[in-house]
């Protein structure tokens, strides 16, 4: 009896295999919804020509003695090989870029997840004034920097608002072009300029926070900083990811900031960020495949973090 | 096998593209040497020289309908050069632009976005027989050519604000500026008698491009010297240094700032002095009263022995050019006597030509404030023509900034790091 059974049971399993291939097949190629492709093709393509397209001509001008040239014009760019990315690696003020910039995460990245979360929690709470100091937190981050960084140096210049008011406590040089203040200068403005877009969304997944983990809370008697410890801070760990992620990524592509505010990476290359020494690199002294090298080292580094980060922060 | 195949074909696709992205194609016909017809040209966007620029191209056209010429001022964009040299590569760029840096040549050249004099039969004889032959070397390229036409310079110079010197009780009329000594005192008694925040205020910032106004001039007057001669760096010298620790006194007791200023801080009253050139006497002469003298000099040389920086600009013709003919005898038409003498008229910026002082003796009797800069305009100093110029100049002004300006290193130090790396671009080619 068993036997017979078994033998239907197998027979009833080879139906369902046979019969099961088809829709799998159709899945493999289309997935289950094909109609899906359809809508996400206009991305799809815009994100080839615009990101995927450049990264790959990046890539493939990394490993040449590249430069831009005149159409028709015939110039010699030889392969060199891994070449220009030795020379990147070796090079002095690369290196101290990179150390410019991890000196920039270091302030910028904790000060943005801190402060940002925070501001949030509070605007997150019914309060007086709360539209305005929503607004007020925000405009930074849609005012070009071009006119922040003008009041910026008025007030960190020499003879600037903040050194009148520090008198003899005001650094020498000043803020902005002393070696040791221009750098973190530059985290807190950038940290200050973003913070109106973390906390948007930080103010976003807070939403997603069930009130019932706050009434629980409040039952085992928590006070409001057990609460945003316990409770806030698990609950938009989602949110914190990206902040941290995307802070982290605005970070490594640090150029207007230095740019504008430093005037191109001073005080004696203080300043000085991997993308701006790749524009000056590629764009002023035209070394397009000595400034792609730079691109791709900066890409990979980037992922890098990024991926840790990742694994560290969604870990359970 | 559906999957590899489609793999395939995007790969060729992708290695079609690439090719074609990065390929060398296109550009203008074989006979644009010899072509005639309409052109455009750049003019740069100084008001004065647009005036001049629009009036010139409005003469050729009427003597030369078939072959018109059509001008607009250059994109706007961080630096003209970096402009220019997005045009060249997109194979866009004009036929002329009348505003050519000479220490962007060397880029241009080696993108092959400039066309060589020679391809002309009266090329290199106009250009010499124009500016004469010693000037006109210093704008040959290392393989020989003439790439530029050496246009107009702007030979810089000490401007004074007579006013603030009379002040400070000195003298505005032949002010102590010299020597260097003289210059330090003067510059001293500014400061402290507090009729400006800064007895002169160069940009002490990191751009390339800083150093001409700083050391350059004062180098140039001390040496004659280029930075780069003979395919070796000049800098890394006793003379070099003696400049760098001249200025790095200037910094040390705050009579130049090391905070760029933003702005015109000589028109502002927030500096006594500033290193310009001419140019700077239509912006100055209603809201300043100044005063020019020659760049000073350890030992104070006559005026009649000073060099200077020559912030000079040419003309060039580019390799995008349908109707290279035109474009050169526009050229032509547009740096002859006359235009020349237009161009003095409208702008006060010194054409390139031998004995200028003598072929417009009626203008420089009418306008005697642009005398000393036309007979300085035989005394110049211009910026190296050499490979990965942008470059060596970068270098330098790191070590000015890190020495000089910010003291963070002794200077004889990084003057001798930067020239080794120099030496590497300049060997490098």
């Amino acid at each position: 009896m068993a036997t017979v059974r078994s033998a239907e049971t197998e027979r009833t399993t080879e139906r369902d295999r046979e019969s099961a291939v088809q829709p799998v097949e159709k899945e493999r190629w289309l997935g289950a919804q094909p109609i899906g492709l359809l809508f996400i093709t206009p991305y799809v393509l815009f994100l080839a020509a615009i990101f995927v397209y450049p990264l790959i001509v990046q890539f493939f001008i990394s490993f040449k003695d590249y430069f831009f040239a005149a159409p028709g014009a015939t110039v010699d760019r030889p392969w060199v090989g891994f070449q220009n990315y030795v020379d990147v690696i070796q090079d002095p003020t690369f290196q101290r870029s990179l150390f410019n910039v991890f000196e920039f995460m270091i302030i910028n990245v904790p000060a943005t997840v801190f402060l940002s979360l925070v501001l949030a929690y509070a605007l997150n709470s019914k309060m007086r004034g709360l539209s305005f100091f929503r607004g007020a937190y925000y405009a930074p981050y849609v005012t070009a920097s071009v006119a922040i960084v003008t009041v910026w140096l008025f007030m960190f210049g020499e003879t600037g608002l903040v050194n009148t008011v520090l008198g003899s406590l005001a650094p020498d040089p000043s803020w902005l072009i002393n070696r040791y203040w221009a750098m973190p200068m530059i985290a807190v403005f950038v940290t200050w300029k973003q913070l109106g877009f973390f906390i948007l969304l930080y103010l976003a997944a807070l939403q997603n926070v069930p009130k019932e983990r706050y009434e629980a809370a409040d039952v085992d008697g928590a006070s409001t900083v057990q609460k945003f410890w316990s409770v806030t801070v698990p609950g938009v760990r989602p949110a914190t990811t990206l902040v941290i992620i995307l802070a982290t990524i605005t970070g490594m592509n640090l150029f207007t900031e230095p740019y504008l505010l430093t005037n191109g990476g001073g005080p004696n290359g203080a300043s000085v960020t991997p993308v701006f020494y790749m524009y000056q690199k590629g764009v002023e002294q035209g070394q397009a495949g000595y400034a792609a090298a730079i691109g791709m080292i900066l890409l990979v580094i980037t992922l890098g973090i990024a991926l840790v980060q990742r694994r560290v922060l969604e870990r359970d | 096998m559906r999957r590899r195949l489609i793999s395939v074909v995007a790969a060729a696709a992708g290695s079609v593209l690439l090719g074609g992205c990065i390929s060398d194609g296109g550009g203008p016909p074989e006979s644009a040497n010899t072509s005639r017809g309409a052109i455009e040209v750049w003019l740069s966007t100084n008001p004065e020289e647009v005036a001049w620029g629009e009036e010139v191209v409005a003469s050729w056209n009427s003597k030369h309908p078939s072959e018109k010429v059509t001008a607009q001022q250059i994109p706007a964009g961080k630096t003209s050069e970096e402009v220019i040299y997005a045009s060249i590569v997109a194979g866009n760029a004009p036929c002329v632009v009348m505003n050519t840096a000479p220490s962007a040549v060397p880029q241009f050249q080696k993108a092959g976005g400039l066309v060589p004099l020679d391809n002309f039969p009266d090329g290199n004889s106009y250009v010499e027989g124009r500016t004469g032959t010693a000037v006109a070397d210093q704008y040959k390229s290392p393989d020989g050519r003439f790439y530029q036409i050496p246009w107009k310079v702007n030979p810089v110079m000490i401007f004074y604000n007579k006013k603030l010197f009379a002040q400070a009780g000195l003298d505005p009329v032949n002010p102590p500026l010299k020597t260097w000594a003289e210059f330090l005192q003067t510059s001293r008694t500014l400061v402290q008698k507090k009729v400006a925040h800064a007895a002169i205020w160069p940009a002490p910032s990191s751009e390339f491009f800083q150093s001409w106004f700083d050391f350059y001039p004062l180098f140039g007057a001390r040496t004659q010297q280029q930075l780069v001669e003979d395919g070796k760096a000049t800098f890394d010298t006793p003379d070099g240094v003696a400049v760098g620790q001249f200025w790095r006194t200037m910094y040390a007791e705050k009579l130049a700032p090391q905070e760029k200023y933003n702005g015109d801080s000589f028109k502002d009253g927030e500096a006594a002095m500033a290193i310009v050139g001419p140019w700077a006497i239509s912006v100055y002469k209603d809201a300043i009263e100044w005063g020019a003298v020659p760049i000073p000099t350890e030992d104070g040389k006559p005026a009649n022995q000073v060099y200077t920086f020559s912030d000079e600009k040419s003309l060039a013709i580019y390799f995008a050019c349908e109707h290279r003919l035109t474009a050169w005898d526009f050229v032509k038409f547009a740096t002859a006597q006359d235009s020349d003498g237009r161009l003095l008229e409208l702008t006060g910026q010194m054409p390139m030509r031998e004995n200028l002082p003598g072929v417009y003796a009626g203008y420089f009797a009418k306008n005697p404030a642009y005398t000393q800069f036309a007979d300085q305009a035989g005394r110049i100093v211009e910026v190296p023509n050499v490979p990965n110029s942008t470059e060596i100049w970068q270098t330098f002004r790191n070590a000015w900034t890190a020495a000089v300006v910010f003291d963070n290193e002794p200077i004889d130090k990084e003057f001798a790091d930067a020239a080794a790396r120099a030496n590497e671009l300049l060997a490098k080619g």
